[in-house]
């Protein structure tokens, strides 16, 4: 499988007047291949959604800086001009949003904006462009097809909405899909449907998937390759089989622990992280986490760890992985 | 959809008759009567007596209420003091110079306001966009006389005398009028420089007038353009890789000019009562002027006639936005 | 007004949450309208400096206007060197010059202020007055007395502003009376549907409920929660509202609606005279103009800027 896209060490850097910089992504590697899928997962905040706004060139022009690399089919996409990277965008490039109402131009008929795109990159008009719409959102399962392209979002329901949106994003067949929190804003049985919608999609055309997530029992589900976010950078990097029986972070373990399981004994007291998103310390000279790490050495408050190759199957940011035998007490199957 | 307007339709009625009822009730309150009003300074009592009864002013209050409403609905408002032709008459012959002179504003107001709001907006923090904040500013602060007065002095006398400074027309230009719109007469008759001519005494007080709709405009356009930009569906647009032109002018400015349509209604009662005054100082013969000029002559018939006409004119206009912003936003009229 | 019992309870952080202080009023604040916060921005903001700064040289203008004016304002002082057409103008003796009856230009400005503040005040003050109860006896019973008043309202809106001060300033004589009574007519239903609209939201918000839970009186409610925070927007209205009235009041005075003495130095009127004249002396009409756009920018300034102190949604 060749690498289709991959970003090397995207800083994003946000500026203000007056104000210090903020850094919402502090350097974050990874790759994605054809039919591959592909998970970031984090907290709010981690700068998980920021990172695949920055690869779209969707962030802001002023007061915001971006570094790295993100490549693309052998192109570097943070150098390409703007109307190139516009051309790529929806056809080649494409991203599903959170909030499937929000994401919609309320004004204008649902049909409209699916065959914008059409018009727009194949070059489609009229009763052709319409009919292809039509045939699209069949294609997502929304029913009735036909009817919907003349309604509004508003008249829609949230899952319909996301399906339209999907609809939207693979119009032109894109060789990347970027889905951001794709299933947060739903109902958990419609969650499912559009899980599965995506994968399908995923393995008809040998889309790239990269996912964006907080919810690990979507990536449990979906996801080839994981990839752990925490403040701006990835700190474990794994297969989802390897990631889910033996996470070595701290962090990984402890997301895992956290979540409650059915077949868990009823009166176990949970198990949240210590502390919050915000007692946390610059990566330039130690461990982002330390503040939370029930793990901590006096090391991590001084050295930044480096992601480094652990044991052939993983990439690993940590001064002091959780050893192997306790990691497999911790980890479960995915759920499915 | 269809019920929102004739709901709002019948709520013109209550509207109206509060309108009229109260314009009645106050001209009889004047001082002395009406009839005293009537006379001016030709008030005597014998006088008084004889208007009293050629008015039916001696009959009882709710039967003087009746027959006002009755000839009212008839456009019968009487006749004018001053000019003794009759008020209704007087009011549309004057009213299509009025309209010529409302329309040209607005079209400078909303030609000139959106694309500078859109820009100020996109250009958020510059220059542009810190000159249009206080030129909205200062455009709604500056009494529309002054402004009338400066763009007279300025560009008809004063400094350049490049346009005319009173009138509709120039005097010496013959030019037949078949629907008193001057501009409009001119196409018609194939008389094009009438046309022009017309239009140029339209620039002067055209401008004047709009500039403080255009400022409310500059400012309310810039506001949603700010608030539309940072909605996500223009995120998704722009992911969808659209043209730029597409992303503004069907998921930026779509959205961005609902506000800016509802103000239009308020703009009209602007550009209204705005005429008054600029029709004054130019000179332009139109219902605002003969407002004014009645004002001074005490013309009652008129004040009334016109007050309750212009009145009906605003709540239509307003009642007209109202039902369009349902044809444009889809969320209101698909309940 | 903050009372103590419920009241106090309410406003604490118990039941804080929605609604509590949708104007950034600040839990322990349910009966300021100005936080602390807002006025610190205040007082940064040099827009609003600026605008304080212009009305308070247009108040004590007006106030000080016998000792700061070099000239009596209805003394033709120099009528002998008048001839139609041409008037002295700005000379060491008279910094604005004299107006086509020989009287000096800035002292007529100058007292001209007097009634322009006096004017704007007076009919705002009264339009607020007004306005005021409407909303309050709409806003706090609701039901057919708040259909009712909004039907008056409606009615009073029928026409737009500058048309209906007319109609009534002329019905009730030339004077200043008139035109004062006219603008404030003019302001009423501005004020009604703010506060009305403003204690309508305040009324479904959750603070609100908790307190009719907890049984506090209807009328303490209203006067002492829900009044408060919906002052906010009533104040930045009334200071716009006093830019506004100043200027219709310069309008209808320059239609002659003011009072029939051309003697007594007005803006507006001064303004109506000098038309004759806008090419022999254009500074005879631009004067007045722009002390009347100084004296409305102040007011505009500071009210545009205390609505964006006060707004909590303050956007940079």
């Amino acid at each position: 499988m060749t690498t289709l896209h991959d970003v090397d060490d995207l800083p994003v850097r946000f500026t203000r007047r007056g104000r210090p910089d903020v850094r919402a992504v502090d350097g974050v590697s990874f790759s994605v291949s054809a039919g591959e899928t592909v998970g970031l997962v984090g907290e709010s905040g981690s700068g998980k959604s920021v990172t695949s706004l920055a690869i779209m060139g969707l962030l802001p022009k002023r007061g915001v800086t971006v570094g790295g690399r993100a490549e693309f089919a052998g192109r570097d996409l943070l150098r390409l001009p703007a109307d190139a990277l516009r051309d790529l965008r929806g056809r080649e490039l494409s991203m599903v949003f959170q909030d499937p109402l929000s994401a919609l131009n309320p004004v204008i008929s649902i049909g409209l904006q699916v065959t914008e795109v059409l018009e727009r990159h194949r070059g489609m008009s009229g009763r052709e462009a319409r009919a292809e719409a039509a045939r699209l959102l069949e294609v997502v399962g929304i029913p009735d097809p036909t009817r919907r392209l003349r309604e509004y979002p508003h008249q829609l329901s949230g899952g319909m909405r996301q399906r339209a949106l999907i609809a939207m994003a693979v119009a032109c067949q894109p060789r990347l899909l970027i889905a951001d929190e794709p299933t947060t804003a739903l109902d958990v049985t419609i969650q499912a449907q559009i899980l599965e919608l995506l994968r399908g999609l995923v393995q008809e055309q040998g889309t790239a998937l990269v996912l964006i997530t907080h919810d690990l029992g979507v990536v449990a589900g979906i996801c080839d390759r994981v990839n752990v976010m925490y403040s701006g950078r990835i700190v474990e990097q794994a297969d989802r089989r390897t990631l889910f029986v033996q996470p070595r972070h701290p962090y990984t373990t402890g997301l895992l622990a956290s979540i409650p399981r059915l077949d868990s004994a009823a009166d176990l007291p949970l198990e949240p992280i210590p502390g919050s998103p915000t007692d946390t310390v610059p990566w330039d000279t130690a461990c982002a986490f330390a503040p939370r790490c029930t793990r901590r050495l006096d090391v991590c408050g001084t050295e930044r760890p480096a992601l480094a190759d652990n044991g052939g199957v993983r990439l690993l940011r940590c001064h002091n992985p959780v050893p192997a035998a306790e990691s497999l007490a911790v980890g479960a199957e995915g759920r499915r | 959809m269809l019920r929102f307007a004739v709901r709002r339709l019948l709520l013109l009625v209550p509207i109206l008759f509060g309108l009229s009822l109260a314009l009645f009730v106050w001209l009889r309150a004047l001082p002395g009567g009406p009839a005293a009003a009537l006379l001016g300074e030709r008030n005597t009592a014998a006088a008084q007596a004889q208007i009293r009864s050629l008015y039916g002013l001696d009959q009882p209050v709710w039967v003087q209420y009746w027959k006002f409403l009755k000839r009212a609905v008839r456009l019968d408002f009487g006749t004018s003091i001053s000019t003794h032709r009759t008020v209704t008459s007087e009011f549309f012959t004057r009213f299509p110079a009025t309209i010529e002179l409302t329309l040209a504003a607005l079209i400078f107001a909303i030609g000139v306001g959106v694309p500078l709001g859109y820009f100020a907006a996109r250009r958020h923090g510059t220059f542009l966009d810190n000159a249009s904040v206080i030129g909205s500013l200062l455009g709604v602060t500056i009494p529309v006389f002054f402004l009338a007065f400066l763009f007279k002095y300025l560009l008809a006398g004063g400094v350049f005398s490049v346009l005319p400074d009173s009138g509709r027309l120039d005097p010496r230009l013959i030019a037949t009028h078949p629907t008193n719109f001057y501009v409009l007469d001119g196409l018609l008759t194939r008389e094009y420089d009438a046309s022009w001519d017309a239009l140029k005494h339209l620039i002067l007080p055209g401008l004047a007038l709009g500039t403080i709709p255009l400022a409310i405009i500059v400012r309310i356009t810039r506001a949603a353009v700010l608030d539309v930009v940072h909605e996500d569906y223009v995120r998704t647009a722009e992911a969808k890789g659209l043209s730029v032109a597409t992303v503004r002018r069907r998921h930026i400015l779509r959205n961005a000019l609902l506000p800016v349509s509802t103000t239009i209604g308020l703009q009209t009662g602007l550009l209204l009562s705005g005429a008054i005054l600029t029709e004054t100082v130019f000179a332009f013969p139109g219902v605002g002027k003969f407002v004014a000029d009645a004002i001074s002559a005490r013309d009652y018939p008129v004040l009334q006639g016109f007050v309750l006409i212009i009145a009906t004119v605003y709540v239509l206009v307003n009642l007209l936005v109202d039902l369009s912003y349902g044809l444009i936003d889809p969320r209101v009229r698909l309940r | 007004m903050t009372d103590s019992g419920p009241g106090a309870v309410l406003a604490g952080s118990a039941f804080g949450g929605a609604g509590l202080d949708p104007l950034g009023a600040g839990p322990e604040e349910a009966g300021g309208s100005i936080s602390r916060e807002a006025w610190r921005r205040l007082r940064g903001n040099r827009v609003a400096i600026l605008g304080a700064v212009l009305v308070l040289l247009f108040v004590l203008v007006a106030l000080l206007a016998p000792l700061l004016a070099p000239y009596d304002p209805k003394d033709p002082v120099l009528r002998s060197q008048i001839t139609p057409g041409n008037y002295p103008g700005l000379s060491a003796q008279h910094w604005l010059g004299v107006d086509r009856q020989g009287r000096d230009e800035l002292s007529r400005i100058i007292y001209g202020s007097r009634q322009s503040l006096l004017v704007g005040v007076v009919a705002t003050s009264l339009g607020f007055a007004g306005g005021m109860l409407l909303g309050l006896l709409a806003g706090a019973f609701g039901g057919w007395i708040d259909s009712l008043v909004m039907r008056v309202v409606d009615v009073l809106l029928a026409l737009p502003g500058l048309l209906l001060a007319i109609t009534i300033a002329a019905v009730l004589g030339q004077s200043l009376t008139s035109i004062m009574l006219a603008i404030a007519v003019v302001q009423i239903p501005i004020f009604a549907r703010l506060l009305r609209g403003s204690m309508l939201a305040q009324r479904e918000s959750d603070y609100v409920l908790a307190a009719r839970m907890v049984g506090v009186r209807r009328r303490k409610i209203m006067l002492g929660h829900v009044l408060p925070n919906s002052l906010s927007p009533v104040i930045v209205q009334a200071t716009l509202s006093l830019a506004t009235a100043i200027i219709d009041a310069a309008a209808l005075s320059y239609l002659g609606l003011s009072g029939t003495d051309p003697d007594v130095p007005e803006w507006g009127r001064m303004l109506a005279e000098a038309q004759q004249d806008l090419v022999a002396a254009p500074r005879l009409a631009f004067i007045p103009c722009i002390a009347i756009v100084i004296a409305a920018l102040g007011f505009t300034l500071l009210g545009e800027s205390l609505r964006e102190a006060l707004d909590p949604k303050f956007r940079r």
